[in-house]
């Protein structure tokens, strides 16, 4: 009975799992920070022939965000007078924590996640079904931030961002099928190894990246998470000239600053799905052992911001799509191409 | 659908070359874009050239320039002539939170007393403070670019 004893607990799991709380509680905002002022401040700008912010913090205006954040802080704490006020208050924390919960299971590097869902010395987790299902959580405190603000903009944006995660949660499943199908495992880290071991036609040059043979999935994958993160082209949900803020609009201060966080946050745990599952994640096929544990981080925020630029790329460009447009995109076309697709990949796998 | 999705490729094609140009940007209080030199500034007054003739505060839209003057005799041009009178300026005030820069009362000053000039670096932090007065007014005469060359085959006016 004495591993029960307190302090026998504090060398143990307790030790571990406190470390890997704290670990993912600050990687999140450092994520949603780094592609916040990556894309959003400077690509963004440069792509309207603009600088961007240019004096905060001295070297191109790294401090703005930091800035941003602290000021949330200040503001007033405003709820409306007819708000459900509890839902209202945790709503936030809802999605953020979709956000949270996702980056458990992304590895970083051989032996570097929080939770690979494993057992040891086997890939028989299901990785990818619970980073897919955790981040649908978030339509949840969506809708819970629509209602509980009393505000006809809040629940119109809660409605059409509920009609809208649910329809593109499909083809970003299906989307991901193909990969599985190909890597025969749904763990995360069996994945990787798959891409990494694997060999084009018996040449290990590059290790055997699924995008090479799962493109379509990677298109599909990418467009999809580009709904879920209600990013334009498909950003009815937050759309500012018909429903102002949508489902954020009551919000302020540090509510506001958690849906910030979550919006960016989860864009990077999309892009890090995306690098994981299509580009090999942490790995590099000539990089192993411990050197694999110092490089896979870099390797896999390397591949996260390549991915993160694409989506960025897109949200930047397009305007934003029509109501009837954007369930017509899911439904008539995306979600009969991933079915196909997994068809092919299926009839190819038996094939070879 | 070709079509369709050639237009979102070239879209993308447009953002992406657009980032990698310089930005149009300049970043102003570091490096200062030089105005071109017939912008519309600020207005300058050559004090010597005004009679007092209040053609520009009436034509002001905004009611915007504050004038007074007094008349003063002078000793006659010639013996036993008439003494002159001539027409002082006391008080010659624009109040820039006011003025709307349509330049009105430079084109209708018969006497060429008010001049446009591209100085755009005036702003006061007390509102009080835009009003400027006949000296300041004065000060902004350096500032004022020389009149551009006549074109070629001009008529040139014989100077009286």
């Amino acid at each position: 009975m004495s591993h029960l004893l307190a302090f026998d607990i504090w060398g143990g799991w307790a030790t571990t799992l406190t470390i890997k709380t704290v670990i993912v509680l600050a990687i999140v905002p450092l994520t949603a920070l780094l592609l916040g002022y990556i894309f959003l401040l400077k690509m963004m700008s440069h792509m309207q022939s603009r600088l961007g912010p240019m004096d905060p913090g001295g070297f191109h205006g790294w401090y703005q965000l930091l800035g941003d954040g602290i000021k949330f802080l200040q503001k007033e704490d405003i709820m409306p007078a007819e708000a459900d006020r509890r839902v209202f208050a945790l709503a936030p924390a809802v999605v953020v924590l979709s956000t949270f919960l996702v980056f458990v299971v992304i590895p970083a590097g051989p032996r570097m996640n929080v939770a690979s869902l494993d057992t040891h010395g086997s890939y028989d987790g299901v990785g990818v079904f619970y980073a897919l299902a955790v981040s649908s959580l978030s339509v949840i405190g969506v809708l819970m931030a629509g209602w509980a603000s009393s505000n006809k903009y809040a629940l119109m944006g809660a409605l059409r961002a509920a009609a809208q995660l649910i329809a593109y949660e499909l083809p970003l499943v299906l989307a991901v099928v193909g990969v599985v199908i190909q890597a025969g495992t749904m763990s995360l880290q069996g994945i990787v190894h798959f891409q990494q071991d694997g060999e084009i036609f018996g040449w290990g040059g590059i290790g055997f990246p699924l995008i090479l043979t799962q493109f379509v999935g990677f298109a599909l994958f990418m467009v999809a998470a580009q709904a879920e993160l209600t990013q334009p082209p498909f950003d009815m949900p937050v759309a500012e000239s018909e429903l102002v803020a949508g489902y954020m609009v009551e919000y302020t201060g540090f509510r506001f600053l958690f849906f910030f966080i979550g919006e960016f946050g989860t864009a990077f745990a999309f892009a890090a799905l995306a690098a994981t599952m299509f580009l090999g994640g942490w790995s590099l096929p000539w990089v192993h052992g411990s050197a694999a544990d110092v490089l896979g981080p870099f390797i896999l925020v390397t591949k996260v911001l390549l991915v993160a630029f694409l989506m960025f790329w897109a949200r930047f460009t397009y305007p934003r799509f029509r109501e009837d447009q954007l369930q017509a995109l899911a439904w008539k076309w995306l979600i009969p191409i991933a079915l196909v697709n997994i068809l092919l990949t299926g009839v190819l796998k038996v094939a070879f | 659908m070709k079509k369709e999705l050639k237009g979102m490729l070239t879209g993308l094609g447009v953002t992406f070359r657009t980032m990698t140009k310089p930005a149009v940007t300049v970043q102003y209080p570091h490096e200062r874009e030089d105005p071109t030199p017939r912008a519309r500034g600020v207005i300058a007054l050559k004090e010597e050239n005004c009679t007092v003739c209040m053609l520009c505060a009436r034509s002001c839209p905004d009611w915007c320039i504050y004038i007074e003057g007094h008349k003063e005799q002078r000793p006659p041009r010639r013996e036993g002539g008439r003494p002159r009178s001539v027409s002082v300026l006391d008080r010659f005030d624009i109040d820039y939170a006011l003025c709307m820069y349509c330049g009105i009362c430079v084109e209708v000053c018969p006497f060429d007393a008010l001049f446009w000039s591209p100085e755009f670096e005036y702003s006061e932090p007390r509102i009080a403070e835009l009003l400027h007065d006949k000296d300041k007014l004065g000060e902004w005469m350096a500032t004022v670019p020389e009149p551009e060359p006549l074109e070629q085959g001009a008529q040139v006016k014989g100077k009286k």
